[in-house]
């Protein structure tokens, strides 16, 4: 197995049927939610897919669990390709492959007990010989995502905790599988700021410990800044920029990272700096813009913006960006 | 500690509303019009010294409440009565000691005719409920599961159709359906079956049963549909039944762990005050059935003014139904622990 292509991402799309504008017409209308993307994910590596609201970042993560068909495109893990699955294959596979949802007073069932919650997916996968052995590994997975000492909160419900506390539970429920990959979408926006930090610590802990591959999604560059090995950020089902942290967040070459990292807030308020305010709203996903999807809000675009989608312009071995102002 | 305070406090509660029905039940009918003792007995030859005699066997003589004479029309009386000696003191001390009075129409008490209908209708009505329950719930729960296909639009549409035909109508176009199969169209047995071994009458009352509850659950199994869809709808359009599918569970296992414990929740409610209202009896049914259930003696008893025997329904009718309350809220402290805390 090649250490490069532990997980692949080849011209994945997704469209969802839209509502037709009038009762006689006749065409089909889709939403563009994912429409062509390519990457490729490395062992115990975190990337992190930023991008606005609307933007495909959660439908991405969807086709990923296989929680969603993909229109078109092909994902591959180990080699394997895991785009159609049938439901046992599906449930080998989502072992390896777990999920943080984005809200965590609504991923817990209300009617379960943190301990019936972390032990599930074990009986679920017949993980365990017997309760002991399953009490040992919900226990570690609670420990593990600090949620110390576990039997505090073992016969809690739900909603006796807070909401950080609340998502580690859904951390050690998706870390009591031992997965390979950890999909996280948005996993603090719906926290307070002051457990975002513990939370982010916490995933960048767990992959150094359990060596695990995170896909970290959000929409706040400033956030993956300290822990992501590469940035892929997104506009419109598409990424437009993809490469390590360092090269995307220092030397931004695309005009919409350029805009997204101008608008991170700086803590010293003497140093300030040129913000790119971009004009507009996101385009309908329905109606896409002709030739660049960016250039009708681009502070850059000239007129074969207008025209021409820009391919992928390779700037080093692991940086490339979509747009014509690279072609040379 | 905290859960036996809860309990109390909402016994205490059930109590409470019990005490302010019975005051309110007494005074709703002293203020009705009409004169009961000549209701009852409608004979325009009565003289006037036998309508007094009545007057005192039903114990109307006496004055409502202390310093009212009567209370429609509105007649000030001594207040210098003793108020042990009022129609209201009286009625209170009778209730204690489980009387309800005498009926005006047949001079029998009226604990006794209760007694006697209230099986019948717990009878018709229990094996409505639980029929209607179940073949709504499995409904509601295939429509939810199936969702925007043929089978749920099929479940929807027949639901909301049975849900709005008229009680009433629908029995009596049973009824003609019925009287072409033979089957027995009124009341609880054929005249004489009491002679018959026990497993003969039972057959008999069950055949009598059948176009009287067949009309109940073609009724009310459609609201048990339409609850039990839209509430699993709603829970399975929730982000945990995701976790649960990333989790790797089946589509069995989702519905029948997470879904469904949580989608009963509104569905209890519902189930607990109909039970209540079992009691009640469907009126209209047992009116065209001429069931011998609670519900045609409210109805044969309007008729009669037959005051008595409607306060009486009226008590246990609310006393069910606030019961029923009592055990639907205790049931979802069982089955929600979020209401626990609160």
């Amino acid at each position: 197995m090649s250490k490069d292509n532990f997980l692949e991402v080849r011209g994945l799309k997704k469209y969802f049927d839209a509502d037709r504008p009038s009762f006689f017409s006749r065409e089909p209308r889709y939403v563009h939610a994912v429409d062509g993307i390519d990457f490729q994910l490395r062992h115990s590596e975190v990337i992190a897919l930023v991008g606005e609201s609307g933007c495909g970042k959660s439908t991405l993560a969807l086709l990923l669990m296989g929680l969603e068909e993909p229109t078109e495109g092909a994902i591959l893990f180990e080699g394997r390709d895991i785009t159609h699955l049938n439901d046992n294959e599906r449930k080998g596979l989502r072992r390896k492959i777990q999920m943080i949802f984005q809200d965590p007073y609504e991923s817990l069932n209300p009617t379960q007990t943190i301990e019936e919650i972390i032990n599930e997916p074990l009986v679920v996968h017949g993980i365990g010989n017997n309760k002991n052995e399953r009490d040992e590994r919900v226990k570690k997975a609670m420990e593990d995502s600090g949620l110390k000492p576990a039997e505090v909160y073992l016969q809690r419900f739900p909603h006796e905790l807070s909401g950080g506390q609340r998502q580690r539970v859904v951390i050690a429920a998706a870390l009591v599988l031992e997965p390979e990959i950890l999909l996280a979408d948005e996993p603090v926006s719906m926290l307070d700021v002051s457990i975002r930090a513990e939370i982010i610590n916490l995933l960048a802990e767990l992959r150094i410990t359990r060596q695990i591959a995170v896909i970290f999604i959000t929409h706040d560059l400033g956030s993956v800044g300290f822990f992501a090995d590469r940035v892929a950020v997104m506009y419109l089902g598409r990424i437009v920029e993809i490469g390590t942290m360092l090269e995307v967040l220092e030397k931004p070459q695309h005009p919409y990272t350029k805009a997204l990292i101008s608008v991170i807030p700086v803590p010293n308020p003497r140093l300030r700096h040129e913000r790119i305010i971009l004009q507009g709203e996101t385009p309908n996903p329905i109606d896409l813009p002709s030739g660049c999807r960016f250039h009708p809000r681009c502070p850059l675009a000239m007129a074969t913006c207008k025209a021409s989608d820009p391919p992928f312009i390779t700037l080093s071995k692991t940086h490339q960006a979509a747009c014509l102002l690279l072609v040379k | 500690m905290n859960r036996t305070r809860n309990l109390l406090k909402k016994i205490g509660w059930a109590l409470f509303t019990i005490l302010f029905v019975i005051i309110l039940n007494f005074f709703l009918f002293r203020v009705l019009p009409g004169d009961p003792a000549r209701a009852g007995i409608r004979d325009p030859r009565l003289k006037k010294e036998a309508i007094e005699m009545l007057r005192i066997r039903f114990g109307l003589d006496k004055p409502v409440i202390n310093c009212f004479e009567s209370l429609n029309p509105i007649e000030l009386g001594s207040c210098t009565v003793n108020p042990l000696d009022t129609q209201f003191f009286i009625y209170i001390r009778n209730l204690l000691q489980g009387e309800l009075g005498v009926s005006y129409h047949t001079n029998r008490p009226v604990t006794d005719i209760l007694t006697e209908r209230l099986w019948n209708t717990v009878l018709l009505i229990g094996a409505g409920q639980i029929l209607s329950i179940l073949i709504g719930v499995i409904f509601g729960v295939f429509a939810a599961w199936k969702a925007r296909t043929t089978i749920d639009h099929a479940a929807v549409i027949t639901s909301l159709f049975a849900w709005s035909l008229p009680t009433f109508w629908l029995g009596i176009i049973l009824l003609f359906w019925g009287s072409s199969q033979g089957l027995p169209l009124a009341g609880k047995a054929t005249p004489g079956a009491s002679s018959l071994p026990l497993l003969q009458q039972w057959g008999d009352i069950i055949r009598h049963m059948f176009l009287p509850t067949l009309t109940y659950t073609i009724i009310y199994m459609a609201e048990y549909t339409l609850i039990m869809r839209s509430s699993l709808m709603d829970v399975l359009s929730e982000d945990y039944i995701l976790t649960a599918k990333a989790k790797g569970l089946s589509t069995f296992q989702i519905l029948k762990d997470h879904a469904l414990k949580n989608a009963m929740l509104p569905l209890v409610t519902v189930i607990a005050i109909n039970l209540g209202f079992t009691v009640a009896g469907a009126i209209q049914i047992e009116a065209v059935f001429s069931w011998p259930g609670l519900g045609g003696a409210i109805f044969e008893a309007v008729g009669r003014r037959d005051f008595p025997v409607l306060q009486g329904a009226f008590l246990l009718i609310a006393v069910a139904v606030i019961f029923a309350n009592l055990i639907a809220d205790l049931t979802y402290n069982y089955l929600d622990p979020r209401v626990q805390t609160e």
